[in-house]
C-alpha cells in the first residue's frame, strides 16, 4: 500500500491500543489478603479480570477427615479468620445436627450474642477496607478502633482475641466472666455514634459515591446463579437471610429476636434508625449497596447484642459445655449452611462410625462470591477493580480453604 | 549580596563573588526547602494522627516527636538501593532530582517577604508555573524508566492529570495578575499592603470564587489526595514510585512535600496578601527601610513569618483534605478539572474584569471611598517610588501613566493570557 493512499481517519482506525496483562497481586496492598487477579487491560480499562487463588490453601478439610470434630474447631477459627466466632457455629451447628444434640436455651442466646458481636466485627472490617480501597483511610483506623473493642471483650471471654475456639460442639468452651454483659452493653452504648460517623465519611461522602455507585453492577439472577449469599445477594435486592430463612437448627435460635433483613424490597430499605437515603445514581446491586447493606447489617447485629445480653442474663444456671473429645459420629451425612458475615457457610461432615468424620467438605461464601468477579469486572477502569473487589468482602483463608 | 561581595574583589574576578553569591543563596534556600519538607512532615503525620484518633509520633525529639522526620530519613537511608533489572538505569537514577529541582527552583521566585527573594523576577509568575510543570516530565519519566506496568500506569495518569488541571490553573493564575497589572510575585504581594481588606481574595467575589477554583487545581498538581492518582497506593501499589527505595524514594518524597509549600506559597501571594498580616502591623510600628536596615529587615522577617504561616496553613489544609477523602477515578478528575474548573475559571476571569470596570477599586475601597478618585494601587505607589517604576514597567508600557494602569487591562490580560497560554 503507498503510504500517500492512507487517509488520517484509516490511519487512526487502524492503530490498536496493545493489550497488556497486569498481574495484580498476590502481593499487592488491596486484594484482601493473597489474591490475584489476572487483569487483562486496554488502557485504563479492564477487559477480562481473571481470580487466580490457591496462595493460603492449607488442606483445612483434609486437616478435618484426621482430627475428631472437637478437635477442628480451631481449624473453623481460621477460615474466615475475620470472624472466627461465626465459623465455629457453623461447624458447631454441624456436628450437633449430625449427632442429634440440643443445646440449653441459654447456650443459644449466649451463642447469638457472641456471633452477632462477632458479625459486627467482620463488616467493620468489611465496610472500612472498601473506604481504604478507594483511598479513604480515616474511616479504617476508626473501624478498627471499633473492632478492637470487641476483640477486648472476646479476649475477656476466651482469651484470644482472632482465633477463639469457643463456639464448640454442645455448647460453649466457658461462662462469661463477671461483669461482661455489662461491658458488652457499655460498648453497644458507644458504638452507635460511630456508625453515624461512618455515614458522614463514606455513605454520603459525594466522591465515595461517585466511586461506588453503579460500579460492578449485579442482577439478581445473576448473584443466585453464581451462588453469591450473604450482603453480596440482599444488595441484589433479594431478601435471603438464613437466620430467617434456613433449617430449623439454626433458624430457632433467632426465632425470639426481632431485627430486619438488611435488603431492599419494594424499592426500599428497612428504616432503623437514623439512616441516610439511598443516593440517585445508586443502582440495586453495585457497590454503594453492598457496602450500604453491610453498614445497615451492623446497626441490625447491634439490637440483636442488645436482647441478647438481656435474654440471655434473664435465664438462670450455665451454658452447657462441649462434647467429650472423642465422641463417636454415626454412620451418616449431615450438611448444614448457617449465615455468616460474609454469606452461607456450609459444613459437610459424613461420620463411618468412628471419632473422626469419614469425609468433611466447607462451602465457603467468600468463593461463590468472588466466582461473580469475572462478571462486574468486564469493561470497567483498573481503578474499579479495587472497589469491586473491596465490596465483595472477601476472606482467602476462607476461599483457600 | 553580590554586589557587596564584587566591592572585596578585583574587578577580573567578578564571576567569583557572583558565583559564591549564587552558590550560599542556593544553600540558604535548600535549607528552608528541606526544613519545610521535614515540618510537613511532621504535621502530616501528627495532624493525620489525630484525624484518626491516634498519637502520632511521640518518641523522637521529645513528647511531640519533632525528630521524626529525621529519624525516617535516616531509616530510609539505611535501606537497599535497589534498580530493577529492566529498569533504564540513568533516567531511573535521575527522575528523582528531576523531581526535586524542579519543585526546589519554584523556591527561586517566591518571596518570602519583601526584600527576601532570591530572584526578583518581574515575570516570577510565568517562571513560576513553568518550572513548576517540570515536575510532570520528571514523574512520566520514574514511571517509565522503572520499567514496570504499575509505574506506567503511575505515569499515564500524570500525564492525563496534567492536561487537566494545568490549564484551570493558569486561568486562575491569571486573575490577580490582571488584577495587580504585573507578572512579579513581590510586586502582586507589595499591592496588598494594608489591612485584610486589601487582600485580592477579598477584592471581589469573583476573585473569591477564582482562590477556590485554585485551591482545586492545587491539590492536583502537588498529586494529593484525592487526586493522588499517580500514586494510587490502592490500585497501582505506589505508582510511578513502585520501584523506588532507599533514598531516590525520600527525594520524591520530599518532592512532594516542596511542591505543596511553593504552591501554598503561590497562593498565599496571589490571592491572601503575601507576607502582609491581617492587621499592617510593619507599617504601624514603622518597620520599613526607611526607618533604618534594623527595622526594615525586622519588617521582612516579619513579613516571612506571616508568609511561612499562610502556607502552612494552606498545607494544613491539603493534609485534612487527604485524610477525609477518599480518591477520584482518573476520568471523574479529568471531568473535574475540563468540564468544571476550566468553564468556572473562565467566568470567574470575565465576571473580575466587568467587575473591575465597574468598581475599579474593589468592593470594599470604591464603596467605602466613593468621594476618592484614587486607587489602591495609586495610593500604594505613592510612597514608593520603586514600586511606581515596576509597575509602568512589564506589560502596559514604559509610557503609560500609573493610574491609568488599571484601565490597561483588557489589554494586558489578553497580552498574560497568550504568554500563559503560549508557555503551557
Amino acid at each position: 500500500m503507498q503510504p500517500e493512499s492512507v487517509s488520517a481517519t484509516q490511519i487512526e482506525y487502524d492503530v490498536q491500543t496493545e493489550q497488556m496483562l497486569l498481574s495484580m497481586g498476590p502481593q499487592h496492598p488491596s486484594t484482601h489478603g493473597v489474591l490475584r487477579l489476572a487483569l487483562r487491560t486496554d488502557g485504563e480499562v479492564v477487559l477480562a479480570a481473571m481470580p487466580h487463588i490457591g496462595y493460603l490453601h492449607r488442606c483445612a478439610e483434609k486437616i478435618g477427615e484426621k482430627l475428631t470434630v472437637r478437635q477442628f474447631v480451631p481449624y473453623t477459627d481460621r477460615l474466615d479468620y475475620l470472624a472466627a466466632m461465626n465459623m465455629n457455629l457453623g461447624w458447631a451447628l454441624t456436628v450437633e445436627k449430625l449427632l442429634g444434640i440440643e443445646v440449653s436455651e441459654k447456650t443459644m442466646h449466649l451463642r447469638v450474642l457472641v456471633c452477632e458481636l462477632d458479625r459486627i466485627a467482620s463488616h467493620l472490617v468489611g465496610t472500612c477496607a472498601l473506604g481504604l480501597d478507594l483511598g479513604s483511610f480515616t474511616p479504617f483506623m476508626w473501624c478498627f478502633r471499633e473492632r478492637e473493642k470487641i476483640l477486648n471483650l472476646f479476649e475477656a471471654l476466651c482469651g484470644a482475641r482472632m482465633l477463639y475456639n469457643y463456639v464448640v460442639p454442645g455448647g460453649v468452651m466457658a461462662e462469661p466472666p463477671r461483669g461482661w454483659l455489662e461491658q458488652c452493653r457499655q460498648f453497644l452504648d458507644q458504638f452507635q455514634p460511630v456508625i453515624e460517623d461512618l455515614h458522614v465519611v463514606l455513605t454520603t461522602n459525594d466522591v465515595f459515591i461517585r466511586r461506588t455507585a453503579g460500579i460492578g453492577v449485579l442482577s439478581p439472577q445473576t448473584a443466585i446463579s453464581y451462588g453469591c449469599t450473604g450482603p453480596v445477594l440482599r444488595a441484589t435486592g433479594v431478601c435471603w437471610d438464613l437466620r430467617r430463612h434456613g433449617e430449623p437448627i439454626y433458624t430457632r435460635m433467632y426465632d425470639d429476636y426481632q431485627f430486619h433483613i438488611a435488603a431492599q424490597t419494594d424499592g426500599r430499605y428497612p428504616q432503623h434508625g437514623r439512616q441516610p437515603p439511598v443516593p440517585g445514581s445508586a443502582v440495586l446491586g453495585d457497590s454503594w449497596h453492598r457496602f450500604y447493606v453491610r453498614l445497615l447489617e451492623i446497626g441490625e447485629s447491634a439490637a440483636v447484642v442488645r436482647q441478647a445480653i438481656d435474654k440471655y442474663s434473664r435465664l438462670k444456671g450455665a451454658p452447657s459445655g462441649p462434647i467429650p473429645m472423642r465422641t463417636k459420629l454415626p454412620q451418616a451425612a449431615a450438611y448444614l449452611e448457617t449465615e455468616a458475615p460474609k454469606g452461607q457457610l456450609g459444613f459437610l461432615i459424613i461420620g463411618d462410625g468412628s471419632a473422626v468424620p469419614w469425609r468433611v467438605r466447607i462451602r465457603s461464601p467468600s468463593f461463590c462470591n468472588l466466582s461473580a468477579v469475572e462478571e462486574m469486572c468486564r469493561g470497567c477502569l483498573l481503578a474499579d477493580v479495587p472497589a469491586i473487589v473491596g465490596s465483595l468482602d472477601i476472606v482467602l483463608g476462607e476461599i483457600d480453604r | 549580596m553580590a554586589d557587596h561581595l564584587a566591592n572585596w574583589f578585583h574587578p577580573s574576578l567578578d564571576w567569583l563573588a557572583y558565583t559564591i553569591a549564587g552558590a550560599a543563596g542556593a544553600a540558604l534556600l535548600l535549607v528552608v526547602a528541606l526544613m519545610v519538607a521535614a515540618v510537613s512532615m511532621w504535621l502530616e503525620r501528627k495532624i493525620s494522627a489525630r484525624i484518626q484518633d491516634r498519637l502520632g509520633p511521640t518518641r523522637v525529639g521529645g513528647r511531640y516527636g519533632w525528630l521524626q522526620p529525621l529519624a525516617d530519613g535516616l531509616k530510609v537511608l539505611g535501606k537497599e538501593d535497589i534498580i530493577p533489572a529492566q529498569a533504564d538505569k540513568l533516567l531511573f537514577r535521575a527522575a528523582p532530582y528531576l523531581a526535586y529541582a524542579a519543585a526546589f527552583c519554584t523556591y527561586m521566585v517566591l518571596p518570602f517577604s519583601g526584600r527576601w527573594v532570591a530572584l526578583p523576577l518581574d515575570s516570577a509568575v510565568f517562571m513560576f508555573l513553568a518550572v513548576a510543570s517540570l515536575e510532570v516530565p520528571a514523574i512520566i519519566l520514574a514511571g517509565y524508566a522503572s520499567g514496570s506496568k504499575y509505574s506506567l500506569f503511575g505515569a499515564m495518569r500524570e500525564a492525563a492529570q496534567v492536561v487537566s488541571y494545568e490549564i484551570p490553573l493558569a486561568l486562575c493564575v491569571v486573575i490577580p495578575v490582571m488584577l495587580a497589572g504585573t507578572l512579579s510575585l513581590s510586586e502582586i504581594a507589595e499591592q496588598q499592603r494594608g489591612w485584610l481588606t486589601s487582600w485580592l481574595v477579598f477584592r471581589n467575589p469573583f476573585v473569591c470564587g477564582a482562590f477556590f477554583v485554585f485551591g482545586i487545581c492545587a491539590l492536583a498538581h502537588t498529586n494529593r489526595a484525592p487526586f493522588d492518582l499517580p500514586e494510587a497506593e490502592s490500585e497501582l501499589v505506589a505508582g510511578f514510585m513502585t520501584e523506588y527505595s532507599g533514598f531516590r524514594w525520600v527525594v520524591f518524597f520530599m518532592a512532594e512535600y516542596a511542591a505543596m509549600f511553593a504552591i501554598c506559597g503561590l497562593g498565599a501571594i496571589l490571592f491572601l496578601g503575601g507576607w502582609n498580616g491581617p492587621i499592617p502591623l510593619t507599617d504601624l510600628l514603622g518597620l520599613r527601610y526607611d526607618a533604618g536596615p534594623l527595622a526594615g529587615w525586622l519588617g521582612d522577617a516579619l513579613g516571612a513569618i506571616n508568609f511561612i504561616f499562610k502556607c502552612f496553613l494552606g498545607i494544613t489544609c491539603m493534609i485534612w483534605m487527604r485524610w477525609t477523602l477518599p480518591r477520584l477515578r482518573i476520568d471523574q478528575v479529568m471531568s473535574l478539572c475540563l468540564k468544571y474548573c476550566i468553564p468556572l475559571a473562565t467566568l470567574m476571569l470575565a465576571g473580575c474584569m466587568l467587575w473591575q470596570y465597574a468598581m475599579p477599586g474593589g468592593v470594599v475601597h470604591t464603596v467605602g471611598n466613593a468621594g476618592h478618585s484614587h486607587s489602591p494601587v495609586a495610593e500604594c505607589t505613592q510612597h514608593r517610588p520603586h514600586a511606581q517604576r515596576r509597575l509602568s514597567n512589564p506589560l502596559s508600557g514604559p509610557g503609560a501613566p500609573e493610574n491609568s494602569s488599571l484601565r490597561q487591562q483588557p489589554r494586558l490580560l489578553l497580552e498574560a493570557t497568550s504568554v500563559l497560554l503560549r508557555g503551557n
